[in-house]
């Protein structure tokens, strides 16, 4: 039998090429110099510090790589297998991640209650602990799952392995150095105040180029595949990079106020600015939130439930549904704004006609588990996916609701909209990462299952517990704020002032936090029980072959 | 200024309207185009099937 390294010992440099490896230490040395050009040009201003965090990360990066320089270089036996150490190393950081971008969370959300819940100085108040938790579970926990679970599906349904193995440890590395310059770069005061769009120009130019490598990866596997057919969740991949790409360059051209300035200027102004911002806000939502994850769900439900999509029809229509319906639905974020009144219109018809592609992707998910319903019951991984396509049902019908102007009237600026966002995220987008982690760490580190089911179990009824206890609450809390800001006396003026509000919305806000409280647990029980799977010693009656089996239930009391 | 805006805008409520619409008969054909049927089922059937390796 082959042994198979566990992760502490995983010679993920040694894996690499000689050339591959001086290769690696050449674009640290480029970076770290710009790092170091940055840090310069600063001077006094804030981003003289990210110059030095890049050059200090560049320059661990090169330890790093040079501690194994001289390891033995690969066999070809390599290309007999599939190359998943990026995969691995992804799915670790997205873990990393969410524990912290949760812990940012529910501290912000304690805040609201206790608004001195701060450390005094700028860095901790709510204004820039917010987006530090907004960034560190999209990108930081969504990207990073996102990254490694494409690289895994794009590898098994086109059979092909990567093109070369240097390009997705760049985009996995580039892209959670982007991440780290993002919060702390909030936490530091730098920020273009632009929603889900916060980093400024140099960070924004860095993810560029990582993204367009991203992209190259993708084409240049497919390009060697053996299936003459590409595989639904690859098509859904693709839209997400390429279309991510695309709004992440339109949104953020800017000029920078100096070299060595992190403050820069928008290209856009006025309506044009919020048109611009909110067609890039809704497509984050769209296909970064939403097409990357329905292309793990479109892989690992199948494969968990361990039968083919119901419909393959039916994904291709949804796909092209939400490819270009939702493109025009960006403006229904600016309902009675300066923009004219035909586009806030366009924006709510195509929220309304998006609800015909999201149930159907919804549908086809629950439709695929129809006679599967006992491993639903026995297999807390599949309850994930289960509930995280029930979520997306809900979560998508709420927001062609909510698009609706006259009801939007009522819900804009209140908390059902940040209820309405978590029903998304807790619901639908952590759910189906959690589900398709807990079913790739098994087969990824060749173990026959996770550590504990029981922990699974746990951090299931955790999680659901947690989202419902957070939805309910700003349910409760926004539609009563909405209420109250439109309420008038009989003299005609409003009944409540502001602070009124803000009094009614407390005991929400204390159900709210303790709801995130409670996914925060089980995120950390997730990220305990994936590190304990990967260092146990049990090595697994390893199965020799890349490619999961689709399993029955988790075996209970492993 | 007036001009171009009108002009804009007819022109996204004209073109945008038939390209939306051939696009979605487009997809629909190809969804449902009888032949492309046994590819379907193969696709989705494959990602089941064992597969373990690269291919080359």
């Amino acid at each position: 039998m082959r042994p198979f390294p566990t992760f502490s010992q995983a010679p993920m440099i040694a894996q690499l090429t000689r050339t591959e490896r001086q290769n690696a230490i050449l674009i640290c040395l480029v970076i770290a110099a710009c790092g170091f050009l940055l840090a310069a040009a600063g001077r006094d201003d804030p981003i003289s510090i990210h110059g030095a965090l890049i050059f200090v990360a560049c320059a661990l990066m090169i330890f790093r790589i040079g501690k194994d320089y001289y390891a033995p270089e690969p066999s070809d036996e390599r290309f007999a297998h599939y190359y998943d150490d990026p995969s691995k190393a992804g799915i670790v950081l997205s873990m990393a991640w969410v524990v912290v971008g949760l812990a940012f969370g529910d501290w912000v959300a304690w805040q609201l209650v206790y608004p001195d819940l701060t450390f005094g100085g700028g860095w901790s108040s709510f204004g820039r602990i917010r987006p530090v938790h907004t960034t560190a579970v999209i990108f930081g926990f969504g990207g990073n799952a996102l990254i490694a679970t494409s690289l895994y599906v794009l590898q098994r349904t086109t059979r092909a392995r990567l093109p070369d193995q240097l390009s997705p440890w760049f985009v996995l590395m580039g892209y959670n150095l982007f991440c780290l310059l993002a919060v702390t770069g909030y936490m530091l005061g730098i920020t273009q105040s632009k929603e889900y769009a916060e980093p400024e120009w140099y960070a924004d130019l860095w993810l560029v180029v990582v993204w367009v490598v991203y992209f190259l990866i993708y084409l240049r596997t497919l390009a060697r595949r053996k299936e003459p057919h590409i595989y639904v969740a690859n098509w859904y991949f693709m839209a997400f990079i390429l279309v991510v790409a695309i709004l992440h360059i339109v949104n953020n051209l800017a000029v920078p106020v100096s070299l060595g300035s992190a403050k820069s200027y928008s290209a856009f102004s006025g309506v044009q600015d919020a048109m611009t911002q909110w067609w890039y806000g809704h497509n984050a939502v769209a296909f970064f939130l939403t097409a990357g994850f329905l292309g793990m769900m479109y892989y690992f439900l199948p494969v968990v439930a361990g039968r083919p999509i119901f419909s393959y029809r039916l994904s291709i229509i949804s796909f092209w549904g939400i490819t270009f319906f939702y493109m025009w639905a960006g403006s229904h974020h600016l309902h009675y704004t300066a923009l004219p009144q035909w586009v806030q219109t366009l924006g709510m018809t195509f929220s309304l006609m998006l609800l015909v592609p999201s149930w159907a992707s919804a549908g086809n998910a629950l439709l695929t588990l129809n006679g599967a319903w006992h491993k639903v019951r026995d297999d807390a991984t599949l309850r994930f996916m289960m509930v995280a396509a029930v979520f997306y049902g809900l979560s998508t019908f709420e927001g062609s609701f909510m698009a609706i102007r006259s009801v939007n009237s009522l819900s804009h600026y209140t908390d059902w909209t940040v209820g309405h966002v978590h029903a998304g995220a807790l619901g639908w987008v952590a759910m189906i990462t959690f589900g398709s982690i807990y079913a790739v760490v098994p087969w990824l580190w060749k173990r026959t299952g996770m550590y504990s089911a029981r922990m699974i179990e746990a951090h299931f009824w955790l999680a659901l517990a947690g989202t419902v206890i957070y939805v309910f609450a700003m349910w409760n809390s926004g539609i009563i704020q909405g209420l109250m800001w439109r309420t008038y006396s009989d003299s005609g003026t409003l009944a409540y002032s502001f602070v009124d509000s803000l009094i009614a919305m407390r005991p929400y806000y204390i159900a709210r936090a303790f709801g995130g409280l409670l996914f925060l647990i089980g995120g950390c029980i997730g990220a305990y029980n994936i590190w304990m799977t990967i260092r146990e010693p049990r090595e697994a009656e390893a199965r020799a072959g890349d490619l999961p089996e689709p399993r029955l239930a988790a075996q209970p009391g492993e | 200024m007036n001009i171009e805006h009108d002009v804009l805008v007819g022109f996204s409520k004209s073109f945008g309207l038939f390209y939306l619409i051939a696009l979605s008969v487009a997809v629909l054909i190809y969804a449902c185009w009888p032949s492309n049927k046994q590819r379907f089922d193969r696709a989705a059937q494959s990602i089941l099937d064992d597969r373990d390796r690269p291919w080359r």
